[in-house]
Formats: C-alpha cells, structure tokens, sequence
C-alpha cells in the first residue's frame, strides 16, 4: 500500500536535493539557471534527441494526437457532410453516379412542409420539457437543499430515473401508457374518475406530444436537480446571515439572493438540456415511432429516416448541417448570454 | 516385376499425397464457418435445427445472425450497403431484390441453377416473382425462394361456437356467424364482437396492423385495398400511378380500414404489429387477428388459445381478391469470403427432401413437391388457407426505392387512419405526389 508513495516521497527529496546542490553549484536563481538546471534534470538521451526542437514544437507534438483525432471524427465528418450536402449520393447505391446538385437539397429542405412540422414538433417538446425540468427540478433541488431528515435517501431516490436507458424508459413507458392495462392511465383514473381506457396517451394526436414531454421530464428532472442543488449549495451562509440583519423577508432574499446565484446554474443547465433535446432520438423513437401520424416525429426521428431508411444521403446531409447551424448559432447566443449574467 | 518395384515408392507416394490432399480438404471443409442472416422469430429456430442436416453433410459449420423484425432492414440493408462481409448467407425481404440486385449485392444465380439443375419451375410461382425476380416477371433469379408467407387470420372458433353468440348473429345478420368470406361481412363480424363480454371478460372484434416505424400499416392496409381496387399503377403504363393508386375504389379501401380501425379494435393499438397482434391473441383481447401465416404454427400448439380454439381464415375479398405477400428468398452476399459453400447451402436447401423437413419443423416452404403433395391441405388448420393465399397474392413495390416508397405509404396512411388528418382522398393524392417525386429521382417517370 505505502511503498509507491515512500518511493514518491523519495524521489521529491532526492530531486529537491539536487535543486539545493544546483542552486549551490550555479549560485543564482535566474531564468537562464532554471532552464539549465531543467536540462541538466533531463537524461542525456532524452536531451539530445530534444535539442533542436523549439517549445512550440514541443508543445505540437503534445497537443497533435488530440488534434488529429478531433480531425478524424469531428472536423473531416463534417466536411465530408458538408460536402455531400450538395450531391445526390445515396449511400444504398454505390455504384450509381453522384450529381452535383449545388444548393438543390438545402431549397428541398427548407421548403418541404413536413421538416416544418417535425421542427415544429422538436420546438414543442423542446419548449416545455425545458419549462417543466427547470421549474421542478429548482423546486425540488431547493427542497433537497433544506437538508431534512433523510433528504439523502430521497435525493438517491429522485436520480434513479436519469440513471436508466432511454431505450429501457422509452419501453417501460410504453406499457405504462397502454389505455388497458398500463398503470398511469390507471393512475389517471383512479385521481379524476374519467375511463382508464378511453384515453391513449400515445395514440391520440392531441396527447401524445404531452406524453413524450412527460417521460423526458420524468427522466431528465433529477438531472436538473442537481445542478440546481450545486448552485445552491454555492452561495455563502454570510450573505444569508447579512440579510437576516438588515431584515430581508424570505422573499426577499430568494428574489434578490437564491435567483440570481443560482441564475447562471439554471442556464446552465437549460443549454445542456436544450442540446440534448435538441436530438431527442432513442426515448421517442421506442415510445411513439414519431406517431400517431407525424405527431411526435422529432427532427432528429425525420432525419434518422431520411438517412438511413430513405437513404436520401445528400438530402439528409443539408438537412444535418442545417440543424447544425440551428444548434451551434443557438448555443453560441445562448453561451454569451450565460457569460454576461456570470460576469454581472 | 522389378519395374513395379522400382515405381513402389511413387505409386505409395502418390497415394499418400492423394489421402492426404483429400482429408485436408475435408479438414478444411470441417474448418468452414458460414453465416446467415435473417429476422429473429420462430421459423428461424426452425432452421437453425434443419441447418444440422447441412453441416452433417458437407462438414460446414453454420453460424446465424438474427435480428429482430422491427430492426431488421436497417441492420441489414446497412450490413449490404457498407459492403459487409457478416452474412454469406441472408433471407432478405421480398421489398429488397431490385436494390439487391441493381446495387450488385446480391449474387445472379442463373449460372448455378443451370449447373445444379434447379428449375424455379419447381417452386410456386407467386414466390418465385415476390422472392427471386428482378426484374419482375423476368428469368432473372437473385434467390431461392425459402419462406412462403402471406397475410391470413386466425379466429376464436370456440367463440363462434357459442350457441347464444350464434343465436344472436343470426338472428341480427340472418346469416350464421362464421369466419367472413367478405369485408363487408368482416366488418360485421367484428361489429359483433366488439365490446362483449365473454367468459367474464370484455373483448374487442379484430387486431390489425397499425405500426407507424417500419412497415405494419402498410401491410395491414394493403389486405383492404387491393381486394378493393386498390392498383400501384396502370398496368398498360408503368409508374403512372394517377386514378390507381388513388382511384375511387383505393379511397373507399382506406376509409373501409380506418372504419375498422375506429370501431373494432381494442384501445391502444396505435402502433402495433406483429408481436402485439400474437399479444392480444394469446391473451384473448381479440376475436380475430390479422398476422403472416409464418406465425399459425405457433400459434396453433399454444395451450391457452390453440388446438380446437382456433380457426384459420383466408384474407376476405371485396370486387376482386387480394392479399399482402409476405416471405422471402436467400440470397448469397456478393461480398461474401465464402461464396462456394454459401452457394452449397442453396444447392443443399432447393432439395425437395429437404423442403419437406423445413415445412415439416416450423418452416413454410414454396416448393410445389411440398404444396402440391396431396396430403399437403390437410397437413394442418391453416394448410388450405395459405394454398389459397398465395394464389392471389400482391406485393409491394421492389424497387430499388422501395424503402422511400414504403416509408411515405407508412406516413399518409398513418395520418390519416391514426393521426385523423384529411381525407383518405387526400392521403393516396399525397401518396401520389410522394412516389411520383421518388421515381422522377430514378429517372422511372416524368
């Protein structure tokens, strides 16, 4: 157990021993010494072969495998989209030819009624997934943050959902929606007394995109929660106590203290979520295959089937880029504004 | 005498070289590892078990890669379209031959049926032009026909059995209460059934299929309309699909099966195909379903509903007869490392000996020494209704674009039989647009 750290502990000494006899030899402490006595550290064979390369070099050589991966799987990917946004290549027939279609695939997009209703559906499930998870995920972080009797164990409690798969949520959650057997419509019934089957909440249009808001919330709540609960916990008693003196009411000190703290959290918080959301996929997909109709079908779902089911790969590029934009435009605005509220 | 002794050592030799060439061969024959790929249900148990037979034979072991229905087509038009090398073997559906086959995925197998002395003539013709065919109706084979499949329907006969149930029936319709020869009676029947209580229980007229993601609506709507009219295009002009596809007699199709959909199925099935269909069968929601004949088998030993519980029926007809084709054929990958055993396994599969077993452990056979055999329509309940069947079966497009044509069929009929959205007229005019856009693309129609 202690025989790395005694050798850690040693090989400090050791080194610190031979600063003080450098320090000694060389009798001065300026820049030039330092490098010296770093050269003088280094093992020969390791100098030699260095010697010649400049810090920015070096620093390259560090920096370049992260920079080739980031180039192998994010910049060349998109490129490479970018490129095949403007073709009519269809990745289910390689040997046909591929056709520069210039801006044709971005027009088709932008002006095909049904990527207006999946956007208008994705803005939909966005809007109040995001509206509900903040709303209760502060309520029920600045519960927690009272620190009740047992408010770990419910802590615990409340995280299990995000904890699960999508792909297992999206399932339990379709069994839990069936009008005949399933235990929320069951839930409903037995609170408001209406039919437990005369309902479906993922077979009607008008319910089902209220049913995917649910589970996301249900899911995704607790993770708010806890960057709320962070951001609570981060701001000092002393400011509390300094308002009790002057007499603030409770009200007061959570409008004019708790709010604005937290404020940069909840942001925080909202962006993760909005991204993610953003491409809400596996969880929808399980629970309501985009339907009834194209009630719930998300961007994310339309573009999966553009994709790789229709295999429209040029189309379904432009249509990637241009939630790219959307997304990357989005977050950059919303990043700025994060900024100058933290830098209030 | 001398001369032979002196040849001794080479004749020996050569024999060695001789015993030895020949159990390497079968050593590497034993080595062989193949593997096929298909959709993971119950007749594919069936052939992993008929499959032993092959490896007995011929040494080559047999590797499966089964994937479940509603993610079949993607993992495996992926596997195709990436030049996969998983599957040597695939039992790919009937939609997919025209790409298969225009995309070079599949390998032209005329040469080896002529070598081998398989006739296509030997199998139903219905199979041969859904499974092996592209171009349809042309002796371009790029499979061997292997599962039969249509779409048929089981029914509670102790249901309908029930003298106060019959009583009822008659005495409201005038008619007995039996499985519906027409929609018209179909409709009936279900009307009947919905919302009864039997044995205790409230139970609902009929399943049918109303997935949104792959392709269940599609293969539910289908066994209505084309009984009603419903044609993919002007027979005399290919892909003109205007008065056809949405012709009077396809709208009343789909307004027909939204009726149903309305008014004789249980709450909730506003996505499901086939498992939920087994489901709701099984669990005896229902007093008929609407499932592929590849499932009665199962169905048919399962104790709670099974045995003398159950009937069979043939897809009920209208002005004309129609049902959906279901099925497939096996193909050989034309990236596969292991073409020639591959190509064995086919040659060991189109055996008439062997088509027998297949159908006789599970499977469902296009053979005719198998479907034409006398005792074939007595063999089990629902034997005779698939004979019928696939007598009057239709397929889907099996154009390379089947999937963009699948998917807006999938769409307009979901929103309008589901999601309430238009009219069916508008619904098979947006359909039009759709496919006459997918085949301006391909450079099929103006």
């Amino acid at each position: 157990m202690h025989w790395w750290s005694t050798g850690r502990r040693s090989s400090r000494t050791t080194a610190r021993r031979s600063d003080g006899q450098a320090q000694a030899k060389h009798g001065m402490s300026t820049p030039a010494a330092l490098v010296a006595r770093a050269a003088q550290a280094t093992p020969a064979g390791v100098a030699s072969r260095m010697r010649g390369l400049s810090d920015r070099a070096i620093a390259w050589l560090f920096v370049a495998p992260t920079m080739l991966l980031l180039l192998a799987i994010n910049i060349f990917p998109l490129i490479w989209t970018i490129k095949l946004s403007f073709t009519n290549y269809r990745a289910n027939r390689p040997n046909a030819a591929v056709v520069d279609v210039g801006i044709d695939n971005y027009v088709s997009v932008l002006t095909d009624p049904d990527i207006w209703l999946a956007m208008q559906a994705t803005a939909h499930f966005l809007f109040w997934t995001i509206l509900l998870q903040v709303l209760i995920g502060f309520a029920l972080a600045y519960l927690i943050d009272r620190k009740f009797r047992g408010h770990g164990f419910w802590t615990t409690m409340i995280l299990i959902p995000m904890m699960l798969s999508p792909a297992v949520v999206g399932n339990f959650w379709a069994f839990l929606y069936q009008p005949q057997t399933g235990l929320f419509n069951y839930a409903v019934s037995f609170l408001s007394g209406i039919p437990a089957s005369s309902f479906e909440m993922i077979g009607s249009v008008k319910l089902a995109p209220w049913a995917i808001i649910i589970v996301d919330t249900w899911m995704w709540t607790p993770y708010v929660m806890l960057i709320c609960l962070a951001g609570l916990r981060s701001i000092p008693d002393y400011i509390y106590e300094a308002a009790e003196v002057d007499r603030a009411s409770k009200w007061r000190q959570f409008w004019s203290i708790t709010l604005p703290m937290v404020l940069p959290f909840i942001m925080l918080a909202v962006l993760f979520r909005g991204i993610e959301n953003f491409k809400m996929f596996d969880m929808v997909n399980l629970l309501t295959s985009g339907g009834p109709g194209s009630a719930t079908e998300l961007a994310s779902i339309t573009l999966k089937r553009e994709a790789f089911e229709k295999w429209r790969t040029g189309y379904s590029s432009a249509f990637a880029i241009i939630l790219f934009v959307a997304v990357f435009g989005l977050a950059n605005i919303y990043v700025k504004a994060l900024n100058h509220v933290k830098n209030r | 005498m001398k001369s032979m002794s002196k040849m001794l050592p080479g004749v020996i030799a050569l024999a060695a070289a001789t015993v030895l060439s020949l159990t390497g061969a079968d050593v590497r024959a034993q080595d062989k590892t193949i593997t096929l790929c298909w959709a993971a249900w119950d007749p594919a148990n069936a052939l992993v078990e008929l499959s032993k037979d092959f490896t007995t034979k011929t040494g080559i072991k047999m590797k499966f890669e089964f994937v479940p229905w509603t993610s079949f087509a993607d993992r495996m038009l992926n596997e195709l379209n990436s030049k996969g090398k998983l599957c040597d073997l695939i039992i790919g559906d009937s939609q997919w031959i025209g790409g298969a086959a225009e995309q070079g995925q599949y390998v032209k197998l005329n040469e080896f049926f002529d070598k081998e002395g398989i006739k296509m003539t030997d199998f139903a013709p219905a199979t041969v032009v859904g499974y092996a065919e592209w171009p349809k109706n042309t002796p371009n084979y790029w499979a061997l026909p292997a599962m039969a499949d249509a779409v048929g329907w089981t029914y509670r006969k102790d249901w309908f059995a029930k003298p106060e149930l019959q009583a009822e029936f008659k005495k409201k319709y005038n008619r007995d209460l039996a499985p519906p020869k027409t929609w018209t009676e179909f409709k009936e029947v279900a009307e009947f059934f919905q919302g009864r209580m039997i044995d205790g229980k409230k139970v609902y007229g009929a399943y049918l299929f109303t997935e949104r993601g792959s392709e269940g609506i599609t293969m539910g709507v289908t066994n209505v309309l084309y009984p009603m009219g419903f044609k993919y295009e002007d027979p005399k002009k290919p892909y003109a699909m205007d008065g056809f596809v949405n012709s009077p007699d396809a709208v009343r199709g789909l307004e027909f099966y939204k009726a149903l959909y309305k008014g004789s199925t249980p709450p909730g099935l506003t996505n499901a195909y086939m498992t939920e269909g087994l489901d709701a069968f099984k669990s005896g929601q229902v007093a008929m379903m609407m499932n592929w004949f590849a499932f009665f088998p199962g169905l048919y030993k399962d104790p709670n509903v099974g045995g003398d519980k159950i009937g069979f029926f043939v897809n009920p007809s209208d002005k004309a007869k129609g049902v959906q084709l279901g099925g497939q054929g096996i193909s050989v990958v034309s990236y596969s490392p292991n073409r020639n055993e591959a190509l064995q396994y086919i040659k060991w599969f189109a055996n008439p000996d062997v088509q027998k077993k297949w159908q006789a452990i599970g499977g469902s056979s296009a053979a005719k020494a198998v479907l034409n055999d006398p005792a074939y329509p007595k063999s089990s309940p629902f034997a005779q209704p698939f004979l019928d069947s696939m007598d009057m079966v239709v397929d889907f497009w099996a154009e390379p674009s089947y999937a963009q044509l699948l998917l807006s069929m999938q769409k307009r009929v979901h929103d309008y039989v589901v999601a309430d959205k238009g009219t069916a007229k508008e619904a098979l005019d947006a359909l039009v647009v759709d496919w006459k856009k997918v085949f301006k693309d391909d450079g099929k129609a103006k």
